[in-house]
Order: C-alpha cells, then structure tokens, then sequence
C-alpha cells in the first residue's frame, strides 16, 4: 500500500439510500429478490423497490418477528428476501434470526438501518448499537457494513449471490465517500485506506471517514496512522489485522456500536489469540444513546475526527 | 370421503405409529410422548392421504410443504415420515442421540422431509406463511401445511400471522390446531386460556373448521374443504386427546415431557397392540 487513497470527491450518500436504489435497480434482472419490511419502508428505502416491483414487496405491518420467519420461509421456497427494519428492531427478535433464519438454514439478508448514535434526535430506542454483538454469536451469520455509497452498492449486489444468512447495517446519516470510482466490494477483505506505521485505526461504517479524516489531522502533527476499513464483520480479515498489528503495534477500534461485542471486541478476539498488542477500543462504551443531533453526538461520543484525533493521541502516550 | 380400505390401513397403521414413536422416545430417554400421540392421526393422513410428496425425492419443486411448528412433536413427525419411506426405521431409535439427524427438536438441514427448524414456539407458523407466499410466487400448485400448539397459541408471534395470511389471502395455506388442552405446566385453561379460539380465529378472517382430531373421515374431510376455499387460508381446530391410544397417559399433563420407563413402554406397546387385535384380529399392529 503506497500513497493515501484518494477517494474525496465530495459525493456523501446515506448508505440506507444506496441500498434503496441498489436493490430497486438490481430487482430488474434479479427476479429471485423479495423484499420484506415492517412499516418502515420509507425510513430504511425498502420503498423503492416496492414501488417497482410491487408483487415482489411485502408490507408485513408492525409485526417484525413474523416478518422475519416469513422471509425464512421465502427463502426456503427458493427466493433471496431481504428483510428490512431498524437495526435495534431486527435483532429485538433475536430468537426468529436465530431459530427461522440461521438454524434453518435460511438465505435471508437482514438489513438494518438506523445504526449508530448518528441517528441523533429519535434517542436510544430506535439506535442499533448492540446489533453487531448479537448478530456476531449466530452460527452462519455474516456482517456487512459499508462505509460508502460504493461500497453498499457492491455489498448489496454480493449479497444477492451469496449463501447463508447476513446482516447489512445500514445508517441514516449520509457517509463521506472514501472509496475511489471503480471500488470493487470483497466480502471478508477489509481495505486499508490510508498507510502508516504508528498505529492502525480500525473503523466501520460510519466512522471510517471520520478515521480517514482523523489520520490526516494526525498526519500534519507526523503521526503516521494507518487506517483500515472493516466493512465485512463477520467472517473479519483477520490476516490483514494481524498485519496491521504486527507493523504498527497499536489498534485503536472505532465504532458507532457498542465496544462490548462490536468492531472492538472482534477485533481484540482476533489479536488476542493471533497477535496480542496495545488496542484500544473506541465507540459507545456500556452507555446508552441519547438524543441529540447527528453532529453532537458524534462530538459528545468523541466519533468525528477531532475526537478520533483526542483519543489516539492518548492512547499513543500510554 | 376415504374408502373402507383407505380407513382400515390408516387404522391399522395408527397402532405401529404410536408404538414406534413411543419407542424412539424411550430409547431417545426424553422428549414430549403426550403432544406426539395427540398429533399421530392427523400427521398420518397429511402424509399418506393429503399431501402430494415424494419420500425418495423429498426436495421434489412441487411437493406439498409441512411446517411442525409445535417441534417439540417430532418424534410423531419423524415416526410417519419413516413409514412413508423418507428413511428407515431404524433410525428412530437414534432420536436425541449424539449425532443422529433426529434431533429433540426438528433440524431441517439434518434430515429430509424436516422444512423447517422449529423448537422455539410461534415461528413455523410464519415460515409456513412465508412458503406458502413463494410458492404461489413462483406459480406453483403446492399447498404448504402447518401444525401448532394449544400452548403455543400463546406467543404473541401466532397472532401476528394470524393477521398476515389473510391479508395476503393465502389460500394454499392449511393451519391444524393439536387442540389437546395441555402444556407443560399444567392445563390450557388454566396456564393462560386461549379460548373461545374458534371465535378469535373467524374474527381474524380465516376459514375455521372443527374437527375430531383422531377421526380419519373428519381429518381428510377437513383438508378436502380446505382446498376447495378460495381467497383465504384455512385453520382447523383438531379436538383432540393428549396421549391418545395409551390409557395411563390420556389427558395426563405429566405425560407432556417425559420419556416412558422401559416397562411404562411394554405396558403401553401391550395395550396398543391388545387394541389393535381387538379391532383388526391378528393383523394387528406388527
């Protein structure tokens, strides 16, 4: 890896948004594609591919664990359903993702929007930030999190294909993109962004433009950060951490989820066995969201760059 | 209506159903012999006298679906589909052993004619619901099944498809109710009362009928009327008797999820077969 990607190119899409017009794009030639939602299809774009292909849309009401064993059982006759509800709502019925869905061998891809505290003023309720550490225990189980409307766009249309049960955490706030034009998606690679050799910043979603952003400002004071995207969970590129850590000596995880169980815990389960050095685990600390907006909480929970920036600098000094 | 002949193989069989399972319980050292033997008789006639499937081919594209939702009867299950020629018998005795495709709760991964994984109560129920809207997607003929419990028609998700199948006028779909009055802790009514559940089931706009569970003419008269309904899907309340066919456990609650003792077993293979001979003579149950 030489030089920074240089992926800026001011284009800045919800990944919530990217899934929408992906998946009603790609309903045209892939018929097997169902979508499901429980009243929250405008919230999470489901609505688009509705609108077009009505009869292949399911509306099942506020009703999310019948929607989630009825999307097994269209899966088990043979269709790719897509199952879509706030993050926190879907793995509210952990017991059908893991009965109908994963012990059933099922093919249905969950897709969770509304992750993260950036969801601001709704407040706690309607945050995913434990998504990640439930949905991490399930046998089969595959995590994807984009951190750009390229990288949804190529999840999306990887998970159409691939076998087994997944979730794709989606969010509401837009993502600055930090893939180049031309991005191709490989399911279980992460992708280092930016190069260094001081300590390697581990994000997901949507603190991986803030991370990116975090190591310039790291950059102007010579503090070499390499930053590396995660965007598949689960199965985690775990060669490409221990690489990391081998080479840079110190991981700081960031995550807009909880560190229990998230990006943070994979990640030192990881090292821990593989490569154990200083980590550090950023995110949503055992607290619970709050209201607020996108932008204030971002700075309250220390996930935009300059707070990205803080907690580096502190950890390189321990 | 089942011919004479048709009736007395279903009959006859019904004794080598219950003996069977009873059996694999035993020898499985657990499982649930009071909900198995109150659901046998409708099991049978799905797969012997309604369902179009094929057991040497059992992921055939246009079988008719089977969903247990109440999984905790599969040894009844599992018992008929060896009869109908899914796998051996032999197998039965394996149930809840280490290794066996036959596990304490349906694992449909593990053993052909098993559609879904089911265990957690409330969820077949909507998976069914969910075949039964892809195969009609796909423009398929098939009819998808689905049996529930009494005692699981007290999770919230039962009412939840409840209102999903008629909305989406799900006419290829046939619910059974095992109504057989019992659950672990006790009687229905007196864990939580379901009924009057023939009302709330109307008043969720299905077709409801009402049927004697261990009546075959009934059984098969009740599937026959379920296909002939158009525009929504059909729920049939099966009265039934838990532990049916064995004297010492009909309507016992202990008897919802305990393993016979081997000598509780002869006794109940004994009076099953003393039944049998007295109905059918010496072409009793095997």
């Amino acid at each position: 890896m030489g030089a920074p990607a240089q992926p800026t190119t001011g284009t800045s899409v919800a990944s919530r948004d990217s899934f929408g017009d992906t998946i009603a794009r790609l309903g045209e030639t892939h018929k097997e594609v169902v979508v499901l939602d429980a009243d929250l299809s405008e919230s999470t774009r489901s609505k688009k591919f509705g609108q077009k292909y009505p009869d292949r849309f399911f509306q099942m009401g506020i009703a999310e664990a019948n929607m989630i064993s009825v999307a097994a059982g269209l899966a088990l006759s043979g269709h790719v359903p897509f199952c879509c509800s706030f993050g926190c709502f879907l793995t509210g019925r952990f017991d059908q993702i893991r009965m109908s869905v994963c012990y059933s061998a099922a093919n249905v891809r969950l897709v969770g929007s509304h992750c993260g505290v950036a969801i601001g003023e709704d407040g706690y309720s309607q945050m995913g930030l434990e998504d990640i550490a439930l949905m991490r225990t399930l046998p089969t189980m595959a995590i994807v999190q984009p951190a750009d409307d390229l990288e949804t766009a190529g999840a999306v249309e990887y998970l159409i294909g691939h076998q087994g049960p997944a979730y794709l955490r989606t969010t509401r706030q837009k993502l600055d993109r930090v893939n180049a034009e031309g991005y191709k998606f490989q399911f279980g690679k992460g992708v280092t962004l930016v190069d260094g050799t001081d300590l390697t910043i581990v994000a997901s979603g949507g603190t991986v433009a803030p991370a990116v952003k975090a190591a310039e400002l790291l950059a102007k004071d010579g503090v070499k950060a390499r930053v590396i995207n995660i965007h598949t969970i689960k199965p985690i590129d775990t060669d490409l951490l221990v690489k990391a850590a081998r080479e840079t000596k110190r991981i700081l995880t960031v995550e807009d989820h909880q560190t229990t169980g998230g990006l943070g815990g994979a990640v030192c389960e990881v090292l821990a066995e593989r490569e154990p050095v200083k980590i550090h685990r950023h995110g949503i600390h055992d607290v619970f969201g709050e209201s607020g907006s996108p932008k204030a909480l971002y700075e309250h929970f220390k996930l935009d760059a300059p707070g990205i920036v803080s907690v580096a600098r502190q950890f390189l000094e321990k | 209506m089942l011919d004479n002949a048709t009736l007395e193989t279903l009959r006859r069989r019904s004794f080598d159903l219950r003996i069977d399972n009873l059996t694999a319980i035993t020898a499985g050292e657990s499982g649930h012999p009071g909900g198995t033997l109150s659901a046998m008789d409708i099991l049978q006639t799905l797969f012997f006298v309604e369902m179009n499937h094929r057991p040497k081919e059992p992921h055939w594209a246009d079988r008719d679906r089977f969903v247990l939702s109440k999984g905790h009867a599969v040894p009844a299950l599992y018992t008929v589909l060896a009869h109908a020629g899914y796998f051996s018998r032999d197998l039965l005795p394996t149930l809840r052993h280490l290794g066996s495709p036959l596990q304490g709760h349906p694992a449909n991964f593990l053993l052909p004619g098993i559609e879904a994984s089911t265990g957690s109560l409330g969820q077949g129920f909507s998976v069914a619901i969910g075949l039964a809207l892809g195969l009609r997607l796909d423009g398929k003929k098939s009819r998808v099944y689905a049996m529930i419990g009494d005692g699981e028609s007290e999770e919230g998700q039962i009412w939840e498809a409840a209102m999903a199948a008629p909305k989406y006028k799900l006419d290829n779909l046939c619910v059974v109710l095992d109504h057989n009055k019992g659950q672990i802790d006790g009687f229905v009514k007196d864990v939580m009362d379901i009924e009057p559940i023939a009302d709330k089931w109307k008043a969720f706009n299905w077709n409801v009928l009402t049927i004697d569970g261990h009546d075959y003419q009934q059984i098969a008269g009740a599937f026959e009327k379920a296909k002939a309904t158009k525009g929504k899907p059909t729920f049939i309340i099966a009265e039934t008797v838990k532990g049916k066919g064995v004297s010492f456990m009909e309507n016992k609650i202990g008897w919802h999820g305990v393993a016979p003792t081997k000598e509780q077993l002869s006794q109940a293979v004994a009076e099953l077969k003393a039944a049998a001979a007295a109905s059918f003579g010496s072409k009793g149950a095997a």
